[in-house]
């Protein structure tokens, strides 16, 4: 049970780079849920925003261009060649090629389900066939003018750091589902 | 809270005073957790404590937890959409504030103190450099995304948590916040970071901008799909 789970461990660590790298490169079409800041801003038309009370007055920006909020999976391709962020033993024993579709996992603003792909005994892709919904993006196009503030695409640092600062991990669901999805692989 | 917490005391070779920070967080945990059935936490959420009997320690952390729902329109609330008292959006904070503000007091120039990811420094490390401190990434915790140089200010990093989402809309609880996943935000202190960045959290995408407004404040937002979108100032912090 410990090597499975090792191994699986170190399988979703990867794939979780794997779609790290995805990204952290320029969103595909089917991101439409980020409507960068920096790019679109709107008029108001009802949805409230709170404002803070020491809020100095921020500049609007022109109107918007809408965008389509209709969400879709995309195929999140395995960029190649795809190093493992730190040296990592192989996994034991060859996955069988294919193409499997992992179990619902439960990431408290939605759900994800994701279907895995094997060629060559290796994981190639990972396509979410369920990721919570941005129901917040409607609201966002509908909410007041928001000032230009930057963006960027998050990319992994290699740099030595005293302390960390984060939020727990959010890809736990993600793990979960492509973790069942290359059990069956492994069968 | 089971939390990990950090101390670094540089140059510091008796025990006593890590002694003294440990054990103020653990006073402090006894008093506010929610995983602990006699905490006054608990106590008060099962009406067995009058509002007169209130400890000051609970008093103080109410009275920011009141001013802080205030400032951020009611978007931080120490009461759950469930009904449940819970201050643990402010209290790691708090807590390190109440340290440093000892370690200030004792003479202590150089250190590091963490709850859970909420930090806060002062002077410089043990290789005589500032302090840095990295924004983990919230979809691989072994990665960072973001390296910080918080000269002395507090960061505390509000987000979906591992052990089940302590985060709602208090506007409407039954919404579970989606799209973010990570809001770091760098304040005078700790203490004022951390409620800043469970308030703003809470407000969804908007919290960023509404970090912006606050002067005095810088922050870093992490969405879904992997898109950070940080305040006019945050880039100070960086080097």
């Amino acid at each position: 049970m410990k090597k499975f789970l090792l191994s699986l461990f170190v399988v979703a660590t990867s794939a979780g780079y794997v779609l790290y790298q995805y990204v952290g490169g320029t969103p595909a079409a089917a991101d439409i849920q980020t409507a960068p800041i920096a790019q679109t801003t709107t008029t108001t038309s009802g949805n409230s925003t709170p404002p803070p009370s020491t809020a100095t007055q921020v500049a609007t920006t022109q109107p918007a261009k809408s965008a389509p909020v209709k969400t879709q999976p995309t195929p999140i391709s395995a960029p190649t060649p795809a190093p493992a962020p730190a040296p990592a033993p192989k996994p034991k024993g060859q996955y069988t090629d294919g193409t499997y579709t992992g179990s619902t996992a439960d990431a408290y603003y939605g759900y994800v389900q994701v279907e895995a792909t094997i060629s060559g005994g290796k994981l190639t892709n990972v396509t979410f066939l369920q990721y919570p919904n941005d129901r917040s993006t409607s609201r966002y196009i509908n909410s007041q003018a928001m000032p230009l503030l930057k963006q960027e695409a998050i990319a992994a640092q290699s740099a030595h750091v005293s302390g960390v600062s984060g939020a727990s991990d959010t890809s736990a669901a993600f793990i979960q589902s492509l973790g069942d999805a290359l059990t069956q692989a492994k069968a | 809270m089971g939390m990990p917490a950090v101390v670094e005391l540089v140059g510091v070779a008796e025990a006593a005073p890590f002694e003294r920070v440990f054990s103020l967080w653990d006073e402090i945990d006894a008093r506010f957790s929610t995983y602990k059935e006699h905490s006054e936490t608990m106590r008060i959420g099962r009406g067995e404590v009058g509002e007169a009997d209130f400890s000051p320690d609970m008093q103080e952390v109410l009275a920011l937890a009141e001013r802080t729902r205030a400032e951020s329109n009611g978007y931080f609330d120490v009461r759950r959409p469930d009904g449940v008292f819970d201050p643990s959006g402010i209290v790691k904070g708090w807590a390190i504030a109440r340290a440093a503000a000892e370690l200030r007091r004792d003479g202590f120039a150089n250190w590091y103190l963490e709850i859970g990811g909420d930090i806060q420094t002062s002077g410089q490390d043990e290789h005589g450099r500032e302090w840095s401190v990295g924004i983990r990434n919230p979809f691989n915790r072994d990665e960072i995304v973001k390296v910080l140089y918080p000269h002395g200010q507090g960061v505390a990093t509000s987000g979906t948590a591992a052990r089940g989402a302590h985060i709602y809309n208090p506007h409407n609880p039954a919404e579970p916040i989606a799209a973010i996943v990570s809001l770091t935000v760098i304040g005078p202190d700790v203490c004022e970071a951390d409620r800043f960045a469970t308030a703003a959290f809470a407000m969804g995408r908007q919290g960023i901008v509404f970090i912006e407004g606050l002067t005095g404040f810088e922050g870093y937002l992490i969405d879904e799909a992997g898109i950070a979108t940080m305040t006019s100032g945050f880039e100070r912090f960086l080097s």
